[in-house]
């Protein structure tokens, strides 16, 4: 076996992609955001730079690394500096065990399922620690905000999951998409033999996504209304931009992990096997993506006493009466 | 000796800087003097021992050190900071036990816990259980590991009156409530 069919060189060139993939969407998801803003509120949005603006992420890229890292009084420059990099490092370790296709994944592992999840939760820490950092009280309440967010969407979305893992008896996500073959009646949104609320289930775990990520109409940490830019106000240049990217990255999990789980990942929504997995698989993933913009210009900012509300009396009390459900239907039939 | 450029080279380069991560993140947690830089010292220790579980062959173990120290218990801590007052530049007068004491005990219990490590013979375990299939890990904890599985449980019943405990006290009823 020569050098460049070993595991290392293997390892390294997915690396290399995953990172490429992630920057990549970073930059173009933000166009995309721009771009159907302003088509959802009569304007066109960026159309300087290239056609249709498609050149404007790189510009938008060059500004942001020419501007000087300005560290701000009465911060804490360790944290601060340290913080984006813990938002975006486990964003993208968290695409290691995405199966883009049957054999398009870097690492296929058993428990990937909860690797996702334990990379998940250090996304908190790096905001809050970016928050405290920061020196500054708006970037502070932020911070306390995400984290009570964060511990309340947690909830209803693993309860959920647990559901999803109970159907299919395993934590491997390539697996999980394979059970699901043979057409999109097949898929475990429509898996209603499992159980009965399983669409429900399906939107119950987008809605914690959206609010896990940060997106709106949860985006209180954010809140450039009444917390100027939340966690982000004190970050300059670059930092702000490796934020951005470890948040884009993150609504990229969220939402594969949603095409994986409920919508058949790579799998064909009619069953024939002539168009690539992988095709298949963005084109679900970008849908999801579109959703996700879409809610964002449509929907208004909650409250953050409806957000804790949504979730604490509505999400997990669904979700515990959908697992005791699937468990029981598991049992019967 | 391993040659550098095959992947058991590479594997033992990562694993040695996964024990620096360690060791840096566990000095960084005790010699630091702000509590937010000890709790992020912490959180990086956690990420190496999370790393050495992986190269030990428990994957499961590993994403739960991740999931539970890192995501749940350094959050919780980090809360309970920026909740308390801050204590910046307040010194306390040190303990009996801090300084080279402390130093010279490490080092005791370090060299004692080598060496047993090191003469006793170890006999391998017959299976490896965590391999993270759900079925083999539901298993073992309804079966062999039951006792603890329950003990948990009460752990979490104590953790939830204290909190309840503390939260009520300092608020009782007053007349013009009830």
């Amino acid at each position: 076996m020569s050098l460049l069919q070993s595991e290392p060189i293997r390892v390294l060139a997915f690396l290399v992609g995953i990172i490429a993939f992630a920057a990549l969407n970073a930059a173009y998801l933000v166009w995309l955001e721009r771009k159907e803003a302003g088509h959802m509120q009569r304007r066109i949005g960026p159309k300087e730079v290239g056609p249709f603006g498609l050149l404007q992420p790189i510009v938008d890229g060059i500004k942001l690394m020419s501007k000087q890292l300005f560290l701000p009084k009465g911060c804490d420059p360790i944290l601060f500096m340290i913080a984006p990099l813990m938002v975006m490092v486990p964003a993208i370790m968290s695409f290691v065990t995405i199966p883009f296709s049957e054999t398009l994944v870097a690492r296929d592992i058993n428990i990937g399922l909860l690797m996702i999840f334990a990379f998940a939760s250090i996304n908190v820490l790096g905001l809050l620690l970016g928050g405290w950092g920061s020196g500054n009280k708006y970037a502070i309440i932020a911070a306390a905000r995400t984290v009570s967010q964060n511990v309340a969407y947690e909830i209803p979305m693993l309860i959920t999951v647990i559901g999803v893992v109970m159907v299919y008896g395993t934590l491997n996500l390539n697996e999980i998409v394979i059970q699901q073959a043979g057409g999109f009646w097949h898929w475990n949104v429509l898996n209603l033999k499992a159980s009965l609320l399983m669409p429900v289930m399906f939107i119950i775990f987008f809605i914690c996504t959206l609010a896990e990520t940060n997106r709106a109409p949860f985006d209180m940490a954010e809140a450039e209304s009444e917390l100027i830019a939340g966690i982000y106000t004190e970050y300059p240049g670059m930092g702000f931009g490796v934020f951005f990217m470890g948040e884009y990255a993150n609504i990229l999990i969220g939402c594969a992990l949603t095409v994986i789980l409920f919508l058949g990942g790579w799998q064909s929504p009619f069953g024939e096997t002539f168009v690539p997995g992988v095709i298949w698989f963005l084109l679900k993933l970008y849908a999801i993506v579109f959703t996700v913009i879409w809610i964002r210009w449509t929907y208004p900012r909650t409250t953050f006493y409806g957000l804790l509300n949504l979730s604490w009396k509505i999400l997990i009390p669904i979700s515990l009466v959908n697992l005791i459900l699937t468990a029981a239907m598991l049992k019967v039939f | 000796m391993v040659p550098l450029f095959t992947a058991e080279g590479l594997t033992s380069v990562v694993f040695m800087a996964m024990i620096g991560v360690t060791v840096v993140g566990a000095i960084i947690a005790t010699n630091t003097e702000r509590l937010i830089r000890a709790v992020a010292g912490l959180a990086i220790c956690f990420i190496g021992v999370a790393a050495l579980y992986y190269f030990l062959q428990s994957p499961f173990v590993a994403v739960m050190e991740m999931l539970i120290y890192v995501g749940a218990v350094c959050v919780t801590i980090v809360f309970a900071v920026m909740l308390a007052d801050p204590e910046e530049g307040q010194h306390g007068k040190g303990n009996i036990l801090a300084g080279p004491f402390s130093i010279g005990l490490g080092v005791i219990l370090f060299w004692g816990l080598a060496a047993l490590a090191l003469k006793t013979e170890w006999t391998p375990a017959a299976s490896v259980i965590n391999n993270g299939s759900v079925v083999e890990i539901g298993k073992s904890l309804l079966t062999t590991y039951s006792m603890v599985f329950e003990l948990i449980s009460l752990v979490l019943l104590v953790a939830i009156i204290g909190s309840l405990v503390l939260a009520r006290a300092g608020r009782t009823r007053t007349e013009t409530e009830s």
